[in-house]
């Protein structure tokens, strides 16, 4: 690509092409239960990206020697619809699709209690409806989000956020347009009450240093992500006021 | 949940071993099993390696094919990695198209290969916007004894080291071989570390039996330079933040004694 033509992604006063700041995530807009058929579901709008999440089980795995004896197994699907990008996508699912689906996978089983549902499935589908960048970790949000809908017991949400090296300068929360012309791409999943990084993916360069500083950012930036999924479980469930003991 | 319990009992021995930083086949919790590399292996590749860490066989070919470039890039040549698990690698392979760990394998190897930019890629154009040289690079999987990330991973860089490219030229409209053989442009050399996370404990270079039993893997990989082009956690544990960071600063240690290796395997070569 001839870099003349490139316009520049980042001001000189530190302002991104979308107007936010180096730190700044998009608007992030998640919901639950916005679907009639599943067990649990969940919608998200992360910036123009647009996922639908539908969850089900635990239920009977199919087929049944796939059954685990002593926990639940899980299955996730990512598939992205072919009008979701530029140009149409064939709807079969890619190398990239079926990557995406494993890492997905392993990056929400260790919040999940697998060991209360023996020989059964929960199969996540992810259906993404428009991809603007960061789609697996808006995916993996969301979907911790449809597994709390199903009333899944699970030891905490699971977060996810990227960071990228644009211009020489680290940003959190990539959309498309910087990922494409950035120099790399860092996303991370995380449980924030364990500590627990459950997924963690980088392609590009970046200095050693660079990389505890993404470290740095993409904690903080997962924890902002938990608020944001915390404030949409609180808002779909009703807080039933405790009964009054003095009747 | 019988498959399960020698692993489980396993994994309570490997745990212990470790405190005192031992492992069940002698090794210190960083170090390699032994590495071989042999290269051009294969005549009619292009480029052609097999690789050894212990026991774990990899070989990987490099075959030049001539096609089109992709729309938004037009004037760079195409690498790809793909990966073959054989069956006789493992009583766990079954034949038919890869799997999501064959997928993920393919995709990892290629990352760590791809954003290295280890291939000066304009020169791998013969026509530009027309016709470009996509270099097929493929990693079979003949015996799996573990961390076959890593031995893919050397196998194929090794492959592409000692490759040579085909010349084309332009007779008319066609494109035509020379016959002559040109240098690889090759501009790096990465090498890629994984290390297994068991207990609290990370290990370097995970043997199969401490695959069985592992919470998560972690893999990264570094240009010469130090600086890190690819990273991938796998698996389904996690890690905790203090130990990803501990992770990379080992891994980062250890890419110069692959590399090392690396550079010794391609002067036998030479």
């Amino acid at each position: 690509m001839d870099k003349s033509t490139v316009t520049k992604l980042i001001s000189d006063d530190g302002i991104r092409c979308d107007g936010r700041k180096v730190d700044e995530i998009r608007p992030i807009k998640f919901q639950l239960g916005v679907l009639k058929n599943t067990d649990g579901s969940a919608y998200v709008e992360w910036g123009r990206t647009k996922i639908l999440v539908g969850v089900m089980g635990p239920r009977e795995s199919h087929p049944k020697h796939l059954a685990l004896a002593d926990r639940a197994r899980i299955d996730a699907f990512y598939r992205m619809a072919s009008f979701s990008v530029e140009e149409w996508k064939s709807p079969a699912p890619s190398r990239r699709e079926v990557e995406l689906s494993k890492v997905i996978r392993e990056a929400l089983q260790p919040a999940v209690f697998v060991e209360y549902f023996p020989r059964t499935s929960i199969d996540i589908f992810i259906e993404v409806l428009q991809a603007d960048g960061s789609t697996r970790c808006a995916s993996i949000s969301a979907a911790s989000l449809a597994l709390v809908d199903a009333g899944i017991p699970m030891r905490d949400l699971v977060s996810s956020i990227a960071v990228g090296k644009v211009e020489g300068k680290l940003v959190l929360d990539v959309q498309d347009k910087e990922d494409k012309a950035g120099e790399s791409d860092m996303p991370m999943a995380y449980m924030p009450t364990k500590n627990a990084v459950t997924l963690l993916q980088m392609d590009g360069q970046i200095t050693y240093e660079e990389f505890q500083q993404s470290m740095e950012m993409l904690k903080k930036g997962c924890l902002e992500v938990y608020k944001k999924q915390r404030e949409a479980i609180e808002s779909h469930f009703k807080v039933v006021e405790p009964a009054s003991e003095e009747a | 949940m019988s498959e399960r319990i020698v692993p489980l009992v396993r994994k309570k021995q490997i745990i212990e071993l470790s405190d005192s930083g031992k492992r069940t086949d002698g090794r210190s919790l960083t170090d390699y099993r032994k590495i071989t590399i042999q290269t051009g292996v294969i005549e009619k590749a292009d480029g052609s390696s097999i690789a050894m860490i212990g026991d774990t066989r990899v070989a990987a070919g490099v075959k030049f094919e001539i096609g089109d470039p992709f729309p938004d890039i037009p004037n760079e040549g195409v690498m790809q990695v793909g990966a073959e698990f054989v069956p006789f690698a493992s009583p766990d392979f079954e034949p038919g198209k890869p799997d999501e760990v064959a997928v993920e394998l393919a995709r990892v190897v290629d990352r760590g290969l791809r954003e290295s930019k280890m291939i000066d890629t304009s020169k791998l154009c013969i026509v530009p916007g027309k016709k470009v040289w996509i270099v097929h690079v493929d990693v079979y999987i003949l015996d799996h004894c573990g961390n076959l990330i890593d031995t893919a991973a050397l196998a194929a860089l090794t492959a592409l080291l000692t490759s040579t490219m085909p010349e084309a030229c332009l007779e008319g409209d066609e494109v035509k071989l020379t016959g002559k053989r040109l240098p690889m442009p090759i501009c790096d050399l990465p090498v890629n570390v994984t290390l297994a996370k068991i207990g609290d404990k990370m290990f370097v270079d995970p043997s199969f039996e401490e695959e069985e039993v592992l919470d998560c893997r972690i893999s990264v990989a570094f240009k010469e330079n130090g600086m890190l082009c690819a990273m991938q956690k796998g698996e389904s544990g996690y890690l905790t933040v203090e130990e990803v960071l501990r992770a990379v600063e080992i891994a980062k240690d250890k890419s110069q004694e692959l590399r090392k290796k690396v550079t010794e395997a391609i002067n036998v070569a030479k």
